[in-house]
């Protein structure tokens, strides 16, 4: 066989696995569609969205998730708030302060945080975080805003940290130099220089997180406590698009109002996430610093 | 052999440096004059950046390190204990072997030093600015784009902004690690104009792999092999009629 019918057949065979991939996912989005758009005959878009009753097993039935909707948007927007500082801080010690002990400590623990399975996280939130926040708070219970924040920003930390992390790590060595050589301290280094180079990255990372907050399910199944309403207070319990689906899916008949209500809202999770990621890439591409000191 | 006299701005006393167990520098004794350029050559490996890293203190920057021995600025040994190495980098500027610009416009290029150390004024800023990139020979050719970021500069372009910024410390002394070694001849060119120009008002210490770029620009060349300072002498002489046998078999290429 000549070398270059060797070299085509290599690269169409990556390029199939390649093609597989990608439209094993396109199937899966077909599917999605398929089965949640059959729920707009019986209400329209805007009511299915911004309608304030999701009440799938009454009679007549209302599909309205809109509650859904802000309680996702609350849970990853307060989760965010947390995990956001926690994890680019911690990535900035990281990369730029600790000693490379305790970076050789911190990183692998920081990472491991990350394999952890949010069952486990789930099961503490509900055991641990939810008795402890309910008599300190003398709550009705401890399932709530707060609960699933706090257990959503311990997911999402190891996200932001790992990728900002690695964004400044691979600010250019030159940068820091020309900065100290100025006569700055190293402060001054990682507020004026490091961090600006490296903030395309650390925006995506801060994305990523939140696209896994919002995309969570276990935990939110677990600790948001399950209330389809508009919370008031942030020690409501809210009920997140992912934790309906996956609470609610086994009892819908199958192809009834109700299963296809929850594939629509699967497409709703899949657009703010595609959003999401559609940020993250726009982010990334648009703010890379243009090379290095190179010529 | 050492011909400076009294003027001496910056001198090291019995430097041994150390990169772990590795001895970089081995009993450097040198004194460098006020607005004179003095060059250091040598082989790669010979010790030549490292010392001029320790004038300024960037290799506290590096992980295990160690320094023996006294530089001396203004009657002060930098390595004393209660020297404050910031202090010292604010007035011993440094411009490095890779332009390396901030990604920061032109104008932020160049007031970052200046901003670090407390002026907020604009309009001193800005005289500052345009006084700085005069100095490099830079001004006429980005005084419309200061704005923009530098890194859209050509490589030549982007060392002068480099130098730019580090006289916009005003420092007494500019540290140059071989600054024109990845620009082309014509960049080069201007540099050496430059550096030629610079010493008017500064003291400047080059350290240069281009033998007759140091005979060209330097009023003094040290020359370093093995972690060791072999010969310092005026750079006419050393170039001419060296001192040390093994200075002439490296200036006549026949080893390095």
């Amino acid at each position: 066989m000549s070398r270059k019918l060797k070299e085509i057949i290599i690269k169409n065979i990556f390029f199939l696995f390649a093609l597989i991939s990608i439209f094993i996912l396109g199937l899966i989005v077909v599917f999605l569609f398929r089965e949640g758009l059959p729920i707009f005959k019986v209400v329209s878009v805007k009511d299915f969205i911004f309608g304030n009753e999701w009440y799938p097993t009454y009679n007549p039935p209302d599909f309205g998730i809109w509650p859904l909707i802000v309680g996702s948007i609350i849970v990853t927007l307060f989760a965010s708030v947390i995990a956001v500082p926690l994890g680019v801080l911690s990535a900035i010690y990281i990369s730029e302060i600790a000693p490379p002990l305790m970076k050789e400590i911190l990183k692998p623990v920081i990472e491991l945080l990350a394999g952890l399975p949010s069952v486990v996280l789930g099961f503490f939130g509900m055991v641990v975080l939810a008795p402890w926040l309910q008599e300190t708070f003398d709550l009705p219970t401890g399932l709530n805003i707060v609960n699933v924040s706090i257990i959503l920003a311990i997911m999402a930390v190891p996200t932001i940290s790992s990728i900002s992390e690695d964004a400044l790590y691979s600010v250019p060595r030159e940068f820091k130099e020309a900065s100290y050589a100025l006569g700055a301290t190293r402060f001054e280094t990682i507020a004026k220089v490091i961090v600006p180079a490296a903030l395309s990255g650390i925006s995506t990372a801060v994305i990523l997180g939140m696209a896994r907050a919002i995309g969570e399910t276990m935990v939110v199944l677990m600790v948001a406590g399950g209330a389809a309403a508009i919370p008031e207070s942030i020690f409501d319990s809210v009920r997140p698009m992912p934790a309906s689906i996956a609470a609610e899916m086994g009892e819908a008949p199958f192809r009834s109002n109700h299963y296809h209500a929850l594939f629509a809202t699967g497409m709703v999770l899949f657009f703010i996430t595609l959003f999401f990621n559609l940020i993250a890439d726009y982010i990334s591409t648009k703010f890379k610093e243009v090379g290095s000191g190179t010529l | 052999m050492v011909a400076v006299q009294n003027n001496n701005i910056i001198e090291t006393r019995n430097i041994n440096f150390y990169y772990g167990d590795f001895k970089a520098l081995t009993n450097v004794t040198m004194e460098f004059e006020q607005n004179k350029v003095t060059a250091l050559i040598g082989p790669s490996g010979c010790g030549k950046s490292t010392l001029l890293r320790l004038l300024n203190r960037m290799n506290d920057l590096i992980d295990g390190t160690r320094v023996e021995g006294e530089v001396v600025f203004e009657d002060r040994n930098i390595y004393d204990p209660d020297v404050d190495p910031v202090e010292i980098r604010r007035r011993i500027g440094m411009v490095f072997q890779k332009p390396n610009p901030f990604p920061k416009s032109i104008f932020n290029n160049i007031t970052y030093g200046p901003k670090l150390i407390g002026v907020k004024n604009k309009s001193e800023l800005e005289a500052l600015v345009e006084q700085s990139l005069n100095q490099a020979s830079l001004w006429n050719e980005v005084k419309d784009i200061l704005g923009q970021s530098a890194m859209m500069l050509s490589g030549g372009q982007q060392q002068r902004v480099c130098i730019a910024r580090a006289l916009a410390m005003k420092p007494d002394v500019l540290l140059m690690d071989e600054p024109t070694s990845a620009l082309d001849p014509i960049s080069t060119a201007k540099i050496e104009e430059l550096i030629e120009e610079l010493k008017k008002d500064y003291t400047i210490i080059i350290v240069t792999h281009n033998m007759q770029q140091a005979a060209r620009i330097s009023d003094y060349t040290g020359f370093f092999y093995l972690g060791k300072l072999i010969e310092y002498n005026l750079t006419e002489k050393l170039f001419t009629n060296p001192e040390v046998s093994q200075t002439e078999d490296y200036i006549t290429g026949r080893f390095g």
